[in-house]
């Protein structure tokens, strides 16, 4: 097989390890392990898979409170991220951030900021970090459509632009700001419209192809590099599932949502793969029972890690004792 | 020693940081080529560069999170929010972000940031520009808050703060720049996590910090001349809290008199005299008392304004109520 195939077909694999995950995450919801919010990101696996997969290894990624994708794609074990949403000493913050702010600083993924554009400006701050200690890595962050209606988003627009800062800025635009559509929360919803007023190229990119995905980011990556400032991609996608678990999803459509189903980005891959006879349907049966396995032996070393005791409660607050 | 103003003092302390710390940098509004709106940074850009003092936009939320973001990739920002009543448009990155990410990635990020701004009334600039919050900070786990009441302090409290992995805010009373006091820019600085007794007395202990020590001392000074000798404690820090030294004042004088330029509801002054009835109240000959700013927006015109906030006569009054309780 060549390069090519053996890439595409660890991106399907990236991709299916993210849509199981969370299928199981969901489970674990039912079965009351998992509680909080829980946003899933099912139907937005390009964007992740994607985006992470096409960064540098050391770039730094600042994500948002549905980070589940891109934390596995950065390499983050499935039982460290399923531990801290069990509330574990062996997750990945002990049990003090959940789902929403998994994080693993080892490997430059700052975690997911679950207050919506909260995230940008220290993604700024890290790229003025990188810039003045003349780092060659690029922050990589991303928001939903929903943070472009942010003061706190157009603010990093600015200031990154202005100081010319390594700030790759990624819009996971799935249509919804939590329940309200596009048309209905943005004044303009051609999002790719703004940036360009701060002076930041932007490109519209098919977020459900997760080659296109790849190959947009990685240009956009080199070109800022390059050192000539912010770029920034808007990634069209869609969640399939509710917002969160709480959501009754009474705002969307059916027919819209079985339409975006059609183009659902694993099967889209798949095909393709099918098609340049890449994906034998056994093959594609051995990377489900791989990844079941996986994630059931993910599931059981969560469940058996302790608890974070409660005498730790307030460890990890201040760098050193208060005085 | 030499007598230096306050703003001498803060600019003291900033050129120090530029000068020893190569990761520190200064950032906020005006800073640079204007100088600080206070003049605190005076001089700074052309010493130290344009890399190392920038200038930023208005948008506190955008270049406050941009220092905690910096602060996270391994620099020192000393990051200059114009005051207080503009921190309001960061809350979302001092509160949420700031002060929430070491606990909440348990430990995997540090924030060693240092967030100077300037607070307080007193100088006819109505409600918007006048208001009082370090209280808000002081009571979020996460953050470290610092308010200096001397010259000294003025240059310590910021060299302290920037070397701290956590992040410091550090509150000016915009009243007190043009304060002269004793500076010394040799020595080390002292710890600011400390209350310390400024002056001794054995009648009352009036509590006090920032903007309202130095009233604090001339009331006491009025107030010895009556008869009534008042021991004046300076918190300095406001969170991690440092109430030792003012039980042991309490134990010598039985009385406590807080004084504190916050709305007296929700004030510090309030969790103060809470902490301290909790843990010292058999030392009392008599109910606490607080001296705060009235609870109204404070007002544009001079004597409304003034009747607003705590004075050194209020200190007094107080302070003469007080010890005329019989416990």
């Amino acid at each position: 097989m060549t390069d090519d195939g053996v890439h595409r077909l660890a991106l399907l694999r990236d991709m299916l390890l993210v849509r199981r995950f969370e299928e199981c995450c969901a489970e674990q919801y039912a079965s009351r392990k998992i509680r909080g919010f829980l946003h899933l990101g099912i139907g937005e696996e390009a964007t992740a898979v994607g985006s992470v997969r096409a960064l540098a290894a050391d770039d730094d990624v600042v994500a948002t409170y549905r980070e589940h994708g891109h934390a596995l794609a950065r390499g983050i074990p499935p039982a460290t991220l399923l531990a801290e949403m069990f509330g574990k000493a062996s997750g990945c913050a002990r049990g003090r951030g959940g789902s929403m702010h998994l994080c693993d600083v080892s490997r430059r993924f700052w975690g997911g900021f679950a207050i919506v554009g909260g995230g940008v400006p220290i993604a700024v701050g890290l790229a003025l970090a990188e810039r003045m200690q003349r780092g060659r890595r690029l922050v990589a962050v991303f928001f939903g459509d929903g943070a472009m209606d942010e003061g706190e988003l157009h603010e990093s627009l600015n200031l990154a632009a202005l100081w010319k800062l390594p700030v790759l800025f990624l819009c996971e635009n799935n249509q919804y700001a939590m329940g309200t559509a596009l048309a209905r929360h943005a004044s303009n919803p051609r999002l790719v419209e703004k940036p360009p007023t701060y002076g930041i190229p932007a490109t519209r990119v098919d977020g459900m192809d997760v080659l296109e995905v790849e190959r947009a980011v990685r240009e956009a990556a080199d070109v800022v590099r390059g050192g000539s400032g912010p770029r920034f991609l808007e990634l069209s996608t869609y969640r399939f599932r509710a917002h969160s678990m709480y959501d009754a999803d009474r705002y969307r459509d059916p027919e819209e949502i079985a339409q975006w189903k059609r183009r659902d980005p694993i099967e889209l891959l798949a095909e393709r793969l099918t098609e340049d006879g890449l994906l034998a349907p056994a093959a594609r049966a051995a990377m489900e029972g791989e990844l079941s396995a996986l994630l059931a032996a993910a599931v059981a070393e969560a469940d058996a890690a302790p608890l974070e005791p409660t005498s730790d409660l307030a460890r990890d607050l201040y760098a050193r004792t208060p005085r | 020693m030499k007598q230096a103003s306050f703003r001498e003092a803060v600019r003291s302390a900033l050129r120090d940081a530029l000068r020893t710390e190569p990761r520190a940098l200064l950032m906020g509004e005006d800073v640079g080529r204007y100088g600080g709106a206070y003049a605190c940074s005076l001089g700074l850009l052309e010493e130290f560069g344009e890399a190392r003092v920038r200038d930023t936009p208005l948008s506190e939320a955008g270049f406050v999170g941009a220092g905690i973001g910096a602060a996270m990739g391994g620099l020192r920002p000393i990051v200059e929010i114009m005051t207080v009543n503009f921190s309001l448009l960061a809350l979302d990155q001092i509160v949420n972000n700031a002060a929430c990410l070491r606990h909440m990635t348990a430990g995997q990020v540090a924030v060693p940031v240092v967030i100077r701004m300037a607070t307080g009334a007193g100088r006819q600039l109505a409600a918007q520009h006048s208001h009082s919050l370090e209280n808000w900070y002081a009571g979020v786990p996460g953050l470290r808050v610092l308010m200096p009441g001397t010259v000294q302090d003025a240059r310590d409290m910021i060299l302290a703060a920037l070397a701290e992995d956590d992040p410091v805010l550090v509150f000016e009373h915009q009243y007190l720049y043009p304060m002269e006091g004793p500076l010394d820019e040799t020595a080390a600085p002292a710890s600011p996590w400390h209350s310390l007794v400024r002056r001794p007395g054995r009648d009352l202990t009036v509590l006090a910090w920032g903007g309202c020590l130095p009233r604090a001392l001339a009331a006491a000074t009025e107030l010895s001349g009556r008869g009534v000798e008042a021991e004046v404690v300076d918190l300095r820090a406001l969170r991690p809290l440092d109430l030792d030294p003012v039980r042991a004042s309490l134990a010598r004088t039985h009385r406590l008199l807080v004084v504190d330029e916050a709305w007296r509801t929700g004030s510090l002054a309030g969790e103060l005299v809470a902490q301290l009835a909790e843990t010292a109240l058999y030392d009392l000959d008599a109910p606490p008392a607080r001296v705060c700013t009235a609870e109204v927006p404070i007002p544009y015109a001079q004597h409304l304004e003034q009747a607003a906030l705590p004075s050194a006569e209020r200190i007094v009054d107080a302070a003469r109520a007080l010890t005329e309780r019989r416990g």
